[in-house]
């Protein structure tokens, strides 16, 4: 079959901040921005956070005490740079392999003398589909679209109450 | 909405299944039938449902129809990411100047 790619998502945004706190705010502070109503679990989110540390967790914590992983940090380097790679389900556990994962980068350049443009590219959406070599690995694993469905199928849930 | 179509098509686990054996390679609805615990006609309104979705394409095969996976149900799944990071980032800049300023006035 042909391999799809996807055009990455490039957002920016002007924060009226330096870039050491837009940085711990993205990431220690996560839970006071991050959209509540985007959680890949049912319940009420009570904490979520960006571990500080390479293979540091992106999670959230729920009122039944789970903990659903969201991804996982492959570059830290405050206040600069960030780079997490875009998980779905604990699966990731028992099907390590990050060519199934699609990454998102997190950039803060300073602007201004207390001013702060950070940059968000959400990229390889293809390697949670078909085509690429590290898919055909994950293809018959739970890798690849079943994650990506489920993905959706949570969002939708969510999105779309019966 | 085309995205609400998107998530709807795939809420339900027996569509995500047919969708997921698309992976492979384009197929006839008695292979995708196959080994799936509902009939060939249930398999074949899973996949209207897809197609209008614009996730799967069909074609005309002799007497059958071979389905595939349409790249442009794909680019909705971008679609969906792109107004999910202009949400966050709204919140995010929100937040972040918020307790920047919390923090200049105990300076």
């Amino acid at each position: 079959m042909v391999g799809l790619a996807i055009a990455p998502v490039r957002k920016s945004v002007r924060v009226a901040a330096p870039p050491a706190h837009c940085f711990k705010v993205f990431t220690t502070d996560l839970f006071h921005w991050w959209p509540k109503s985007h959680a890949l679990h049912t319940g009420l989110m009570i904490h979520s956070e960006i571990e500080p540390f390479v293979g540091g967790r992106f999670y959230a914590r729920f009122d039944d005490q789970q903990e659903i992983n969201t991804g996982f940090v492959t570059v830290w380097e405050p206040p600069k740079r960030l780079l997490f790679t875009w998980e779905i389900s604990e699966k990731w556990k028992s099907h390590p392999g990050a060519g199934t994962a699609s990454e998102v980068e997190v950039t803060f350049h300073a602007d201004g003398s207390d001013g702060t443009i950070v940059e968000v590219e959400h990229r390889n959406f293809e390697r949670m589909g078909q085509g690429g070599e590290a898919m055909r690995e994950a293809v018959d694993s739970a890798g690849g679209w079943s994650r990506l469905l489920e993905l959706f199928a949570g969002y939708s849930d969510q999105s779309y109450p019966d | 909405m085309a995205n609400d179509r998107v998530f709807s098509a795939l809420a339900d686990p027996t569509r995500r299944q047919v969708f997921d054996r698309l992976r492979h390679g384009p197929k006839p609805v008695s292979v995708l039938a196959k080994g799936l615990p509902v009939t060939r006609s249930a398999v074949s309104q899973h996949l209207r449902v897809l197609k209008d979705a614009g996730l799967v394409a069909d074609q005309a095969d002799g007497a059958r129809r071979i389905y595939r996976i349409d790249p442009k149900g794909l680019a909705a799944v971008r679609v969906w990411f792109d107004g999910f990071w202009d949400d966050a980032l709204v919140s995010f800049k929100a937040a972040a100047e918020r307790t920047a300023r919390k923090e200049k006035s105990k300076w």
